[in-house]
């Protein structure tokens, strides 16, 4: 349970980052708030040569609203979003469903850009990238590109981020207060969720999002759906996650918690 | 830009509980060893090592922060504050300590330094919490004796008389 070792590098600069990043690749590994990679460091399910920390940088601590979305840096904490007077105003399904990522203890460090790089399958803020169709913005030594969260997530904890691509920011769409309802089942709140849901209303109808089921979380698209319909399109989305049995729970009992809180929810922002 | 090879120990240069400490440590050490082995403040204790029981849980510049997912390296230049930081005195308990007593919200005291760590910084941002509240912040320890319950009393009872104390203080200003 100790970390393999690493050189650790304390960068001052994103030019420090993208520079270490061009020369080590893979081998390099960026760390903002921990809370993710320090267990899989502590475990050895991974091992870089080079650690970077951002931390330091202030440039990356900026959270932007402008242009229909809001821009949240490499270096913004999930407390500090989470504190962000116009968060349940502009982006309300991260206002409800950052509560659910970790503790206080852990949300006190951990970043919100860090949680999507991770890109754990029952993690709270791929999902909510994704239910809002947001956008990951990636940056090299040489060029910068925008990828959408559904071309970069691309299985369990793996993502379209190119070895030497830091991630800069995220960024999540307003949808103009679009109606949003989020909830999800753990075992003990703050713990890996076995099944969450988001429902964001659209101009067509509804889009689902279910994390905790299968490697990545996954998104459907509905014109406006009730009775047996919706519980036909709910039963099909919960058995094309193919969900697997694991020591949390049953794959039945996941399908189950996708058509019940699915059926809620989306008849919850289709009112 | 600075790098810190691997397989050399550094200096770190801190703040332990409000007094200047230096130690050195390789990139790869734990702030948890870090504290008990290079520093010898052994308050801090060590559970699951993968952030998930708490018992490690100490502030980092005002932060609440597991020890065990934390580098030495990076506090360099930090103010660290542990359990050993919350007696007033070495033979007196403060207010939250003392409710711990009073209530049973010890047994084995593994998980007590973190617990205690958490509301102490928990208490002096929301001074009148709502049960809800504290379990919710619970949520982020594990204890196998008392079944939290006699935590949760502590905690509220606590908040409760440090609220009296800080009113008595503003009135002999």
């Amino acid at each position: 349970m100790k970390p393999a070792p690493f050189d650790y590098v304390r960068a001052e600069t994103v030019e420090e980052v993208l520079a270490v990043l061009a020369l080590e690749g893979s081998d390099a590994q960026i760390i903002a708030g921990g809370q993710s990679l320090m267990p899989m460091l502590n475990t050895r399910l991974a091992k870089p040569k080079v650690l970077i920390d951002i931390m330091r940088l202030k440039q990356l601590d900026r959270i932007d609203a402008v242009s229909g979305a809001v821009t949240v840096g490499a270096g913004v904490r999930q407390r500090t979003l989470l504190g962000w007077p116009p968060l349940a105003e502009k982006l309300r399904l991260v206002a409800l469903a950052l509560p659910w990522t970790g503790h206080v203890q852990t949300r006190s460090r951990g970043t919100i850009c860090g949680s999507i790089a991770h890109a754990d399958p029952s993690a709270e803020m791929p999902l909510a990238l994704l239910a809002l169709g947001g956008e990951v913005h990636l940056r090299t030594a040489r060029k910068r590109r925008k990828l959408a969260a559904g071309d970069f997530f691309t299985g369990m904890m793996s993502t379209a981020r190119g070895a030497d691509e830091m991630i800069e920011a995220v960024s999540f769409p307003y949808l103009g207060g679009a109606r949003c309802a989020f909830r999800e089942v753990a075992r003990r709140h703050g713990d890996f969720a076995i099944v969450a849901c988001a429902a964001v209303a659209s101009k067509q109808g509804v889009r689902l999002a279910v994390g905790g089921v299968a490697d990545m979380a996954a998104v459907r698209d509905w014109p406006r759906l009730d009775g047996s319909a919706l519980d036909d399109a709910l039963n099909s989305f919960a058995h094309e996650l193919e969900a697997r049995d694991d020591v949390h729970a049953t794959a039945r009992y996941r399908r189950d918690l996708v058509r019940l809180i699915g059926r809620d929810l989306v008849r919850e922002v289709l009112q | 830009m600075t790098r810190l090879q691997s397989g050399e120990r550094h200096r770190i240069r801190f703040k332990l509980n409000g007094a200047a400490t230096h130690g050195e440590a390789e990139p790869r050490m734990l702030l948890t060893d870090f504290l008990r082995q290079q520093i010898g403040a052994t308050g801090t204790h060590v559970g699951c090592e993968h952030g998930v029981c708490g018992a490690c849980t100490v502030t980092v510049d005002g932060m609440i922060a597991r020890a065990c997912l934390t580098l030495a390296v990076q506090v360099d230049g930090s103010d660290v504050r542990t359990v050993e930081g919350l007696a007033p005195a070495p033979d007196r308990l403060g207010i939250l300590q003392e409710a711990f007593k009073r209530h049973h919200a010890l047994q084995c005291g593994f998980c007590t330094a973190g617990i205690l760590m958490s509301l102490d910084h928990y208490l002096r941002e929301r001074p009148d919490p709502t049960e809800a509240e504290i379990r919710d912040l619970l949520s982020g320890h594990l204890c196998r004796c008392t079944g939290y319950t006699p935590i949760i009393h502590a905690a509220l009872d606590a908040a409760g008389r440090l609220a009296d104390h800080h009113r008595a203080e503003k009135t002999d200003v």
